[in-house]
């Protein structure tokens, strides 16, 4: 246990300090092979010149080599690998014309499907409710930390949190499960929640909304602050309802960042693995792609499969990363 | 914007649905606190949410037997006290003979039983047992109601941190998380500035590739990186899972996100600061170093609270790059770990959970404005 303290503590000092040792090593090293004075002579200005073309791929270095190395060698690899079966055979389309007839990948892109339909939708809903409400009342501050306050907390940690107000004991039994404590209130049967096809797949979305609806409500409270005051004044005095201010003046202006946190909250939702695998593995036909492709990776032991179902999610991803890149470019002629 | 402080109906209205929508929200993980702190038996017979009431528990109790009795007179008397010795506590409402109906008699008053014999129980749990004829040596057993106080205990933190290695798993999420957060930082603040401040031909081309690495998923990733780790291990001789490869890959995936804030913050950074340490002759290492970097200081605060909770909060690269033994086994690994082999023991897992989301918790409500203002700035499309 002390060791382990130790070791941590050296890569902290190893990581920074070669960090630091690279980036004022390298730039000292090109200080003294192409030496500038303020004497101004032709070498100087040369230098300058080659210098500024170095430097900046000097500050850029270490990332460009980790974004290579874990990210974009990885990305071409694995597509790489969907065209290889489990023994690695080149199969050509072989993995996933596999997956066009699996039931379980039919069922997980149909899942996948329902979550991309409700979760976005419901998060951005409430997250626009609550920032419009909270606005209006003394302790809204505190309202949005309360239910901002799910975000901090890891997806495993939500779905024990879950699983507690889900729980089922037999009718008869004192439940002590919040939900069917309040089913049973009411009159009804107690449900085991978590292994009722088809529906089970909204208690696990539940999760996820209840965790980024916070996400929506502060992006959507910041835009909102930034409608002008003058336009809702001078609608207010036109006699508009306030339910009509909001969807009519306040909706539109802010129409940018509800994509925004739509795109987000959707990127989000196709990555969505840990509360799937710790609510119920996939099981009671809950399934979903993330899952399924580790599933084939570590169950199945065939990262052929495994590398096909990662690519599909990929392809899903593409129209947002297209959109993103679009926006970026757009907006992103900062700097000088 | 309405801003008269009369009480509406619209206004109440307001107030109430906020007021639902926070308790929806807070419920949840007010269930897992509570109940952490909860006798394990309570637990598993009343919802967490009666826990502040006073509840009824029924339990079976012997009394002391006949070499315990006193001869007074012509009868021979037991006295004594129920939860001497016994697992109950609390004030005894009603009692009933053997393990019939406990709510046959009422406490404080004598009851008269078969052949003569007279019981009294009072509400203390204090109780006279009176026999015209010698008692049998095995005390008589009686079931009584008792109604139990709240009570709170820690002895779910000590069996957790203890015997089910969560105290050990804390200390590997440290492990992970720390150096996770701290090395990618100055590696993506100097590559932000590169691509916010300096003349670099590519660069429209390297913002596309940093925001189109933004959206790729992890998963895309995995297979490759574990085959690149395998090779790695057999060539220097080491187990292919450890903490370094983990160190590593979170700098990998969390760099993106940290390039992409730093530079849209970098970017924003007033021209004129810039322009006039060049005029002074300040290469762009010293700008750098000396001007941007103090400046940045609220944007890499926020960043590095992101990290840390995705670094601490992770369970994918965990799973895929750490071993499962219990010297790298991280929270919420276990946590996973648990819910499979502890399904029903809620103690442990109410305990467990409330652990593993301490620190995040903690380090969100102290640090809420830094959060917040990286959530906007890595949102909002700002420049």
């Amino acid at each position: 246990m002390g060791a382990q303290i130790f070791n941590a503590l050296l890569t902290i000092f190893i990581g920074v300090g070669g960090c630091l040792a690279y980036f004022f090593g390298s730039n000292w090293l090109l200080d003294r092979a192409l030496p500038v004075d303020a004497s101004n002579d032709t070498s100087s200005v040369a230098n300058l010149k080659r210098q500024s073309i170095i430097r900046p791929w000097l500050f850029l270095a270490p990332a460009l080599i980790f974004l290579s190395l874990y990210l974009i060698y990885p990305a071409i690899s694995t597509f790489i690998w969907s065209f290889f079966d489990k023994n690695e055979n080149f199969i050509g389309l072989g993995n996933y014309a596999w997956a066009l007839q699996d039931e379980q990948f039919r069922q997980s892109v149909f899942n996948n499907f329902i979550w991309l339909l409700v979760v976005p939708a419901a998060c951005t809903f409430l997250g626009l409710i609550i920032a419009v409400l909270t606005d209006r009342i003394w302790w809204g501050q505190l309202a949005k930390s309360l239910i901002f306050l799910p975000l901090a907390i890891s997806f495993v940690g939500a779905s024990v949190i879950w699983k507690f107000v889900y729980d089922y004991r037999e009718k008869g039994q004192e439940q002590i499960g919040l939900l069917n404590t309040i089913v049973e209130w009411f009159g009804f049967d107690p449900q085991v929640w978590i292994s009722m096809p088809f529906w089970n797949n909204f208690f696990l979305m539940v999760i996820l909304i209840w965790i980024q609806t916070g996400f929506a409500t502060v992006i959507l409270g910041a835009a909102l602050r930034g409608v002008p005051e003058d336009t809702l004044e001078a609608a207010n005095i036109d006699g508009a309802s306030p339910f009509k201010i909001f969807y009519r003046i306040m909706v539109p202006q802010i129409m940018g960042t509800i994509l925004v946190v739509w795109t987000t909250i959707t990127v989000l939702v196709l990555k969505v693995f840990d509360i799937v695998l710790s609510m119920t593995n996939g099981q009671w036909g809950s399934q979903v792609l993330a899952n399924y492709m580790y599933d084939w990776m570590f169950r199945g032991l065939d990262y052929g499969k495994s590398a096909a179902i990662a690519m599909v999610l990929m392809i899903a991803l593409l129209p947002i990363m297209i959109w993103n890149i679009r926006q970026a470019n757009a907006d992103g002629k900062g700097g000088h | 914007m309405i801003s008269d402080m009369k009480l509406t109906p619209s206004r109440v209205a307001v107030n109430l649905v906020v007021l639902v929508l926070v308790t929806l929200w807070t419920l949840p993980t007010l269930g897992i606190l509570v109940s952490s702190f909860r006798d394990k038996n309570l637990i598993s017979s009343s919802g967490w949410w009666t826990a502040l009431s006073t509840s009824d528990r029924s339990a079976t109790i012997r009394l002391k037997g006949g070499k315990d009795a006193v001869q007074e007179g012509d009868k021979f008397v037991i006295k004594g006290n129920l939860f001497e010795g016994a697992d109950a506590s609390g004030t005894v409402s009603s009692f009933g003979l053997g393990t019939r109906d406990p709510k046959a008699n009422a406490v404080g008053a004598t009851a008269t039983l078969e052949d003569g014999k007279t019981l009294l129980i009072n509400a203390d749990g204090t109780y006279v047992f009176t026999s015209p004829t010698a008692f049998e040596e095995r005390g008589q057993r009686v079931s009584v109601i008792t109604a139990v106080p709240p009570s709170f205990t820690t002895d779910n933190y000590n069996t957790v941190l203890n015997s089910e290695g969560i105290g050990r798993s804390f200390l590997n999420s440290l492990t992970v998380a720390i150096p996770s957060t701290i090395i990618p930082i100055l590696i993506a603040a100097f590559a932000a500035y590169a691509l916010a401040w300096m003349e670099l031909p590519v660069r429209g081309l390297l913002v596309a590739v940093i925001v189109a690495l933004l959206v790729v998923p992890l998963q895309l990733s995995l297979i490759p990186l574990l085959s690149i780790y395998n090779n790695a291990g057999d060539l220097l001789g080491m187990s292919p899972k450890g903490y370094l490869g983990v160190w590593l890959a979170h700098t990998g995936f969390g760099l993106p996100f940290a390039i992409y804030l730093f530079r849209s913050y970098i970017a924003g950074l007033p021209k004129d600061l810039i322009e006039s340490a060049r005029v002074d002759g300040a290469n762009d290492f010293r700008i750098f170093t000396r001007i941007v970097l103090p400046l940045s200081f609220p944007v890499l605060a926020s960043f590095a609270i992101f990290q840390f909770l995705w670094t601490w909060n992770d369970l994918l690269v965990a799973m895929v790059f750490l071993g499962s033994d219990n010297e790298q086994l991280v929270l919420t690994g276990r946590l996973n770990g648990l819910l499979g082999s502890r399904g029903g023991n809620w103690e442990i897992l109410t305990t467990s959970a409330f652990i593993t989301i301490i620190v995040p918790l903690v380090v969100f409500f102290s640090l809420q404005r830094y959060f917040v203002r990286g959530l906007l700035a890595g949102s909002v499309k700002g420049g």
